[in-house]
């Protein structure tokens, strides 16, 4: 079983408020699925070279050049914003 | 003629034979929806002007050009993590609410320009994280079968939509089990295709290495049809596979055909009823001519804790995005100056439970010290489960399993045990975790709750399997 601090501390990474109740709660929650997949442990998995594997599968690049897009394009993103002062987005502030 | 009830080949013929317009088909469509799905909440949003406006065009258009493209007048159902230009995209999730997609998916871009009309945008569990709907913020979705049942998840509402008449077909996403499972819980085709066949563009990122849209259908010929037009390579997708790896179908008859069946699969726990309608299924292809033979899936055992390492260590890195800053929900934190505030509080609010246990289990799994035994841990068994299958399939042409261990549960029967809902995936998710396709297609019902049969294929062999669930349709 993990302990509250450690809810706390995931939550924290995860970017996630979670009240007293709330820890509780997934304190027993995430404890049973850690548990659960504990028992990957018992897989020998000391033959496997991911490196072989993944080279099968091939990423597509593409040239790292801008790609122009509309003005209408940026205006619909900047409409979606929640916050925004003069068609920046806006943010409290950081330093 | 009952135009509610047509397939896709039917729709083309009745308008080549002229028994209806587009507009016609789709006003009654819109009409049915609006009288019987409050019953079911299979759609989150019904594109009425568009589809009326599109479906006027369509049926200029085909007046002018005399010819008639192959899906004008199919109606389509989304689910509503897939992109559709200028109509929301809520993944299911509070913190998307008001979310007005700015562009096109790849895919609804290629159904689109063949004609077809999207219909609305269908339900699903928040972000597809679930196997029964249940776990969608705008409540769940009911199985069109019995309406105490779950439709099965995440793809619930696309595949309710399909299962009640409401739409031609739908589109799902399956991450592990996400179409086949509500396919087989509503008794409609669905497939999961290769990973890489179908363009990822616009789908709201899960689990980037398993996610995959598909097709929904009352039949494989329809599954056909749509697979044929939005799978192929997509520079917008950087593990788009070459249309060229796909290999066309070798089968001609069942009786070339050797279906391995998986003694893992076949074990205790599994619905009696389940387990002699698929018994029966596999009867079928012996009786005209097909051979069988039982083979060794050794990993399957540990390939759903694979998965819950996996897909919550990627889902915690894409649902990162989601900060109240660039768009979707933003808390209230006028009384706060600090931006951790914004973000610590627009998660809280806009994330059910089920995100937040795997956006916080995937947030341990990939954090410092915890890397090695868990993700990378499990990204070598992901290598050694795709082994057992290559080493399978040097024997045998398909697999055949359950799709899931019992029919549709009953609504709240699994909603209180996140473990005991996972385990819902138990027969859908070592494929996934291989990369290779997989179709349901409804081989019965027990007690009146249809059942589908899982027909598992190589890689890019997508054709073949498809090719093989005709055969028992027919």
């Amino acid at each position: 079983m993990i302990s509250k601090e450690e809810v706390k501390h995931i939550a924290k990474l995860a970017r996630i408020k979670l009240n007293n109740q709330e820890v509780l709660k997934f304190q027993k929650e995430l404890s049973l699925i850690l548990d659960y997949i504990e028992q990957l442990r018992e897989v020998d998995i000391s033959k496997i070279d991911l490196k072989k594997g993944l080279g099968k599968a091939q990423s597509v690049t593409r040239e790292d050049k801008e790609i122009k897009k509309s003005l209408k394009q940026a205006s619909k993103l900047m409409e979606l914003v929640p916050d925004k002062k003069d068609n920046y987005l806006k943010t409290k502030q950081i330093l | 003629m009952d135009l509610t009830n047509l397939t896709i080949k039917q729709v083309h013929q009745g308008l080549l034979k002229k028994k209806f317009s587009v507009l016609e088909l789709t006003k009654l469509y819109l009409e049915k929806i609006k009288k019987e799905d409050k019953h079911i909440n299979a759609f989150l949003d019904i594109c009425e002007n568009k589809s009326l406006e599109q479906a006027k065009e369509t049926d200029k258009m085909i007046a002018l050009k005399k010819e008639i493209p192959l899906l004008a007048g199919v109606l389509f159902g989304v689910k509503d993590n897939i992109l559709v230009e200028g109509v929301q995209a809520t993944a299911g999730s509070r913190i998307l609410k008001n979310y007005i997609a700015p562009y096109d998916a790849t895919c609804i871009k290629r159904l689109k320009k063949q004609g077809a009309i999207v219909l609305g945008k269908t339900n699903l569990d928040e972000f597809a994280m679930g196997s029964s709907t249940e776990n969608s913020a705008f409540g769940p979705t009911k199985n069109p079968k019995d309406l105490t049942r779950v439709p099965g998840g995440s793809s619930g509402g696309s595949a309710a939509a399909v299962a009640s008449n409401f739409c031609h077909f739908a589109l799902g996403s399956d991450t592990g089990g996400s179409i086949r499972q509500p396919a087989s819980f509503c008794g409609v085709v669905g497939l999961s295709p290769t990973y890489g066949t179908v363009s990822r563009y616009g789908l709201i990122a899960l689990a980037s290495s398993l996610d995959q849209i598909g097709p929904i259908t009352k039949t494989v010929e329809d599954c056909k049809t749509i697979f044929d037009i939005i799978r192929g390579e997509d520079d917008l997708d950087s593990t788009s596979a070459s249309a060229k790896q796909l290999i066309d179908s070798d089968i001609k008859t069942v009786k070339d055909l050797v279906i391995g069946i998986p003694k893992e699969y076949f074990i205790k726990g599994i619905d009696a009823g389940v387990l002699k309608l698929i018994k029966e299924a596999i009867k079928k292809y012996e009786k005209l001519g097909a051979k069988t033979k039982e083979i060794s899936l050794n990993l399957t055992k540990y390939a759903l804790a694979c998965y819950y390492i996996i897909n919550p260590s990627e889902a915690s890195a894409n649902l990162a995005r989601y900060d109240g800053i660039k768009y979707g929900h933003s808390a209230d934190t006028k009384d706060s100056d600090s931006l951790l505030e914004v973000y610590l509080k627009s998660r809280q609010q806009g994330f059910g439970d089920e995100v937040k246990r795997r956006v916080m289990i995937g947030t341990f799994a990939l954090s410092s010290g915890y890397y090695e035994a868990y993700y990378l841990r499990a990204q070598k068994v992901k290598e050694l489960i795709k082994k057992d299958f290559e080493k399978a399939f040097k024997e045998v042409d398909v697999i055949f399993t359950p799709v899931t261990p019992t029919p549709a549960f009953k609504i709240g029967e699994r909603a209180t045990d996140p473990l005991e809902m996972y385990l819902s995936d138990i027969f859908t998710v070592s494929g996934k975790l291989a990369g290779i396709p997989a179709i349901s297609v409804p081989c019965g019902e027990v007690n009146g709750l249809p059942v589908g049969l899982q027909i598992i294929g190589k890689s890019f062999e997508d054709d073949k399997i498809i090719k093989v669930a005709e055969f028992l349709e027919k």
